[in-house]
């Protein structure tokens, strides 16, 4: 257990050290949350539909494309003179390889998160203080399962192609019950009803990462051998 | 995982009716041999023989779709770790990243392979091919010869007992061509077994103590190297014109 983490970490560092390095993606997902923020803010009409009834999807869509740019990234910087093949030649167990992804990535989603919430909430004006703990909670459950099938499929992209265009095609399908959760749960949070009616959601959110992390630590080994 | 203990019988390296295909096109045709420890195999053929499909299946980077590859008599399998742990493998890439420092590659790579004292690893590899002055920059800064060198410093840095090569000389000046031959014959020296893909004749005959001669696939000759470079220049025109 001890040797699956110190591997992971050494993957989940050297990523972000080279991703801090080059700050490719991570400038690229706040430049694009920055504008998909600011057109829904100028496009909506704010005596059609209010803030509250909207904000909930666009935050959703924000988060989803924005931590899909990082997502391509992961795998991406291995296809760069072969690395992958080094990471493979390596007697480090694919399940550290493939922690050690996930955990660069949910660092790369969270830091974007981070910062495009403030944002959403200086755009949209909605009042996300009074609900932070509830929310957070939220955005942590549905990013968990949307990083570990988001590795997962980036591994089996990166040898394809158009890897960039494949993992949107691959990944999305998986995003629907995740994502639909995590809507629902922040409409009533911003609509300040009572947290108990989305328990349903909650389990939903809690049941797929249980599922779905297990099943991508399964399969990652024979998606990423040859 | 340690490695489990090799049979004193077992050869280094045995590659068995090896068969590997890419769609309709056969890379690996029946391959078959067997090296003993300290044994370094030079294997010469045209492009497209198949030479570097065969050095990435003895790496383990693909599978054979039929036959077998032993390390020290073990298949991989459970053993993949310990398989993989025995193996050096300098190919056409770097397998090294741009963006990291020389020393922060190979501390990388030390990290997989379990290295415990990774500082000293880290520094005797540098040192071993030339490059502890630059092991503070980019090996995106670097040469096409210093990232070859960065490349077989990664190989080594484990100390795998077997040594697969690909065109381990391409971009090398003279001096580092000289220092990566002697590089090679100290490995030959320590008893590691390699195995060379190359196009240079001389050079491989010099470095090895077994040749072949890969062509559509196969070896259309196998065996110890004897000296007569001559004899063994007309046997690969031969060999070439008649399978290639």
């Amino acid at each position: 257990m001890g040797e699956l983490l110190r591997v992971a970490w050494a993957v989940a560092a050297k990523d972000l050290r080279l991703e801090f390095r080059s700050r490719t993606a991570f400038v690229s997902a706040l430049v694009f949350t920055a504008l998909v923020l600011a057109i829904f803010n100028f496009a909506r009409d704010p005596t059609a539909v209010s803030a509250v009834d909207l904000a909930p999807g666009i935050l959703w869509i924000t988060f989803t494309f924005a931590g899909m740019l990082g997502l391509n990234r992961a795998f991406g910087l291995e296809r760069e003179n072969r690395a992958l093949d080094g990471l493979l030649l390596s007697p480090a167990s694919r399940t550290a390889l493939y922690l050690g992804k996930v955990l660069a990535n949910l660092v790369f989603v969270g830091a974007v998160e981070a910062i495009a919430l403030p944002l959403f909430a200086l755009f949209f004006n909605v009042p996300i203080l009074p609900v932070l703990g509830p929310l957070v909670l939220v955005i942590a459950l549905a990013t968990v399962g949307f990083v570990a099938v988001g590795t997962l499929m980036s591994s089996m992209a990166v040898n394809t192609r158009l890897a960039e265009l494949m993992l949107p095609v691959l990944l999305l399908p998986f995003l629907v019950p995740p994502v639909t959760a995590a809507v629902q749960i922040t409409a009533h949070l911003f609509s300040s009803r009572p947290f108990s009616e989305v328990s349903g959601w909650l389990r939903l959110l809690v049941g797929y990462d249980v599922i779905f992390v297990a099943a991508c630590i399964l399969f990652f080994e024979s998606t990423i051998e040859e | 995982m340690n490695a489990p203990f090799p049979s004193p019988a077992a050869p280094a390296l045995a590659v068995r009716a090896v068969h590997r295909s890419f769609g309709h096109v056969r890379a690996l045709r029946g391959i078959d041999f067997r090296l003993d420890e300290g044994d370094s195999l030079a294997i010469f053929g045209p492009n497209g023989a198949g030479k570097t499909t065969l050095l990435r299946v003895l790496a383990g980077l693909l599978r054979p779709q039929q036959g077998e590859v032993l390390l020290d008599g073990a298949p991989p399998g459970r053993t993949d770790a310990a398989h993989r742990r025995r193996v050096g493998l300098i190919a056409h890439y770097s397998l090294l990243y741009d963006g990291l420092t020389a020393a922060e590659n190979l501390s990388f790579y030390a990290s997989l392979y379990g290295i415990a004292d990774r500082r000293a690893a880290v520094g005797r590899a540098l040192e071993g091919v030339g490059l502890a002055g630059r092991a503070d920059d980019l090996v995106g800064t670097f040469s096409r010869g210093m990232v070859q060198r960065m490349a077989i410093a990664r190989a080594l840095l484990h100390e795998p007992r077997v040594v697969l090569l690909d065109e381990p000389f391409s971009g090398l000046d003279q001096r580092a061509a000289a220092g990566l031959r002697s590089l090679l014959m100290r490995l030959r020296a320590e008893r590691r077994t390699m195995v060379l893909v190359t196009h240079n004749i001389d050079e491989g005959l010099e470095l090895a103590t077994h040749a072949a001669i890969q062509v559509a696939g196969c070896f259309a000759s196998f065996g110890p190297v004897n000296g007569d470079l001559a004899a063994y220049r007309a046997r690969y025109a031969e060999a070439t014109a008649v399978r290639g």
